[in-house]
């Protein structure tokens, strides 16, 4: 399964309620304000850190970029571009966005 | 008319949601106004401020740079609180613009001082 988040972790308890229901093995992808949460200032107290243990970890390239947040992304983490979205999309049977 | 002391606190991400740019647009008519103006930066909005924003991939307008322009309308007391800016792991020299650096109980004096806050 997909998990979409696109809230920041600081606004809204969009994240956490993700990552208290993705099963292991699951894919998170983050999109626009929640992609602070996989940077270096962010990674630990948005939970992601922690994570990345259980769960396949994805940021939108296009959104960090607008964010000055490219370059900043914690190891582990992969950046996808639009066109990865779409693949990540199609390779999961399912989907859940946390708006 | 009476000089006010205006402030717009600012605590939002910038492009996740319409409330910086809003803010900005807000903050530049009032400066027209021969108004005191003051811009505080809170919680996410601290991320408003960071340096290298670049939105051409997402095509959304990149309104950062209106930031270092608001000196020239007048607008140069830019806060930022101090505890905001070190829960995101940020310092001065990731801003795109000066700042004066605040403590939380210091930010609650300003705001205290106001005639007009108005929250973005």
């Amino acid at each position: 399964m997909l998990h979409i988040v696109n809230k920041s972790h600081t606004q809204t308890n969009a994240l956490q309620s993700c990552l208290r229901l993705a099963k292991p093995g699951a894919a998170l992808l983050l999109t626009e304000d929640a992609v602070y949460a996989a940077t270096q200032g962010g990674a630990a107290s948005s939970g992601i850190a922690d994570a990345m243990k259980q769960l396949k970890v994805y940021a939108l390239q296009p959104d960090l970029q607008a964010r000055g947040m490219d370059g900043k992304l914690i190891e582990g983490v992969t950046a996808v571009g639009y066109d990865g979205f779409v693949d990540l999309v199609t390779e999961h049977p399912n989907n859940q966005s946390w708006l | 008319m009476a000089v006010k002391k205006f402030m717009f606190v600012n605590r939002k991400a910038p492009y996740g949601t319409i409330y910086a740019l809003e803010s900005l647009e807000v903050v530049l008519i009032t400066a027209t106004f021969d108004q005191d103006v003051s811009l505080v930066f809170l919680d996410d909005g601290v991320y408003e401020l960071v340096k290298g924003q670049d939105t051409k991939a997402t095509g959304i307008k990149n309104h950062s740079k209106t930031y270092r322009a608001l000196d020239g309308y007048d607008v140069e007391k830019l806060y930022v609180e101090r505890e905001s800016m070190a829960a995101r792991g940020l310092t001065e020299d990731d801003l795109l613009v000066d700042v004066i650096v605040i403590s939380s109980a210091e930010m609650a004096d300003l705001m205290a001082e106001q005639d007009v806050v108005l929250s973005f």
